[in-house]
């Protein structure tokens, strides 16, 4: 298709906390600061910036892309703000990434924050508007309902019980043990704490979520002859994907994201990879909730329908399994400012990717990772792969 | 990184941080009003509600029928103006019981929202509403449920003129 290919050279993150004493454009900065630094570029080098940030309400700030733009470096520059909701965080790096491999930039900046704790007295609230306004607002549901109503159709379809769910909670905030970034960590979490925290709507409980956040990540993305010059080790997006299922959302399947599957084949396409289960060595599938992880590798091709717990319960998903799950920790142990944290999966697999990811370090030198985010009403699939 | 960078930014503060002064904040409420058109599609449900009735759609191309109706097919991009009364009656897709408000305060007895397939509709299209007249540890999927509908003078033509579903058998 006469694409240029595009390597990540940088990233940097700000810590993930509850709440932040920075505002959104200081997180903003020091993220980026913190990507430049890493690959020693300064703001000279960037063509463009690609912004990534989920609803003006959570700020209560209207065209909250405009306000963040200096944060991000954007001034000045060509700049772009999107917004899939909770798949920006890994749809705002395909955004930067044809940018360039369209052959219109060399080096574009992709940023993504999120301050939710400014919202009173719940970020919650802020999501109150995304149901229909007529035929369902009357009825004062909260965001709890939907993904409780989705992980009870995912369970009864297959037969899952919450036994064979909480290890993914175990398993992702004890990864998150050794990310220094992380705001929910726990090494010694067992199944037993999350079978046993408080119902929240159920069968969603406590320990089944993850938490409010602050935080903001940014990579730098190069075309291939300036990433050759930065570093020995760039990491390839190979691969890159989205969908967008209905947005009647009780007219659809939810115990299968179709549109996760769909984007999913678009990435693998574009990579060339035949057989997923085999050449994909990281994942990080998106994981606000524990089911929604293994929603999602069985979406992804990873695991058949129904069977993704068994990846945790035979080691196959654990950081030195044969495909680790979330090594970072994931949403449910780093911590879930929207955007920020889909881009931290990318950033992740960065690292993973470069052998720079310290005590979370992936065993075997892996060669290949997949990021995947979900968001906008319950129904859109954002899927990059990366590769060295 | 985490071998790179030696020190990852971000300032973690805490409800007291607020409560004893540390920090200054400015606190505002925001209001928007809002007179929401119900358009052609809703228009019809809603009134159909006022009567008593659920009013679907059907595709005269793929031949889904949906609830709520819709003016245009989101599968095949044709025109959807075949407006079909369905039964108010219908199966559990799914429910919660939700023991939270939505601003995350608890309550005790919870409530029961629930995706409710409705007869006439095709296979796996419901509509969100909550259940009523029923102990919350008997609901299940795969329930069947009837509507239980306000007053018609009462009707006002919104999804409450609907109260709940409830349980029925179908002796009943």
């Amino acid at each position: 298709m006469g694409m240029r290919k595009v390597a990540v050279v940088g990233a940097g993150m700000t810590k993930f906390v509850r709440r932040a004493q920075e505002t959104p454009k200081e997180l903003s900065w020091q993220a980026t600061h913190l990507a430049l630094e890493s690959c020693e570029m300064t703001m000279d080098d960037i063509d463009a910036v690609c912004m990534g940030t989920a609803p003006d309400a959570f700020d209560g700030i209207h065209m909250k892309g405009e306000y963040l733009s200096n944060g991000a470096g954007a001034w000045r520059k060509p700049y772009i703000r999107s917004y899939v909701g909770g798949g920006t965080g890994v749809f705002v790096p395909i955004q930067g990434w044809y940018h360039i491999a369209s052959g219109l930039f060399d080096v574009v900046l992709v940023v993504a924050e999120e301050k939710m704790s400014s919202y009173y007295p719940h970020a919650q609230g802020a999501f109150l508007t995304i149901f229909d306004h007529t035929t369902e607002r009357p009825l004062k549901p909260n965001l709890l309902w939907i993904f409780a109503m989705e992980m009870n159709r995912y369970m009864t379809t297959y037969g899952i019980s919450k036994e064979d769910i909480a290890p993914v909670s175990v398993l992702h905030k004890r990864n998150a043990a050794d990310h220094p970034c992380a705001l929910l960590a726990d090494p010694d979490i067992t199944v037993e704490d999350v079978l046993n925290s408080e119902v929240l709507a159920w069968p969603v409980q406590r320990l089944d979520v993850s938490p409010v956040t602050d935080g903001a990540v940014t990579i730098v993305l190069a075309a291939e002859h300036v990433a050759k010059r930065v570093t020995d080790k760039p990491v390839w997006i190979e691969g890159v994907g989205w969908n967008l299922d209905t947005a009647y959302w009780t007219n659809r399947d939810l115990a299968y994201p179709r549109y996760v599957e769909y984007a999913a084949r678009q990435a693998y396409e574009m990579a060339e990879i035949k057989e997923p289960r085999k050449e994909i060595h990281i994942v990080e599938p998106y994981d606000p909730f524990d089911y929604k992880a293994l929603h999602h590798l069985e979406g992804l091709q990873l695991a058949d329908r129904g069977t993704a717990p068994r990846l945790y319960a035979d080691g196959t998903a654990a950081r030195n399994g044969n495909m680790p799950v979330c090594p970072s920790g994931g949403l449910l142990g780093v911590g879930n400012p929207i955007a920020a944290a889909g881009l931290m999966k990318v950033a992740e697999l960065f690292w993973q990717l470069r052998g720079e990811a310290g005590d979370r370090q992936v065993p075997g030198q892996p060669r290949r990772g997949l990021a995947q985010a979900w968001g906008d009403l319950m129904q859109v699939g954002t899927v990059v792969i990366m590769g060295r | 990184m985490t071998i790179n960078i030696k020190h990852f930014p971000g300032t973690p503060l805490s409800e007291k941080d607020f409560s004893t002064g540390k920090i200054l904040f400015n606190y505002d409420e925001l209001r928007g009003d809002f007179a929401w058109d119900t358009g052609i599609a809703i228009g019809r449900y809603l009134s159909g509600l006022k009567a008593g009735v659920l009013v679907g759609t059907r595709c005269p191309t793929c031949r889904k029928v949906v609830i709520p109706p819709r003016t245009v097919c989101e599968w095949c991009f044709r025109p959807m103006d075949e407006y079909v009364e369905l039964k108010d009656t219908g199966t559990v897709n799914t429910f919660s019981l939700c023991y939270v408000t939505w601003d995350v305060q608890r309550i005790s007895e919870p409530e029961l929202p629930a995706v409710i397939e409705i007869d006439g509709a095709s296979p796996l299209h419901g509509i969100m509403h909550v259940l009523g007249e029923v102990d919350p540890q008997q609901v299940h999927v795969g329930m069947r449920v009837k509507a239980v509908w306000k007053l018609a003078e009462e009707r006002q033509g919104a999804i409450t003129d609907i109260r709940y579903f409830k349980p029925f058998q179908v002796t009943d």
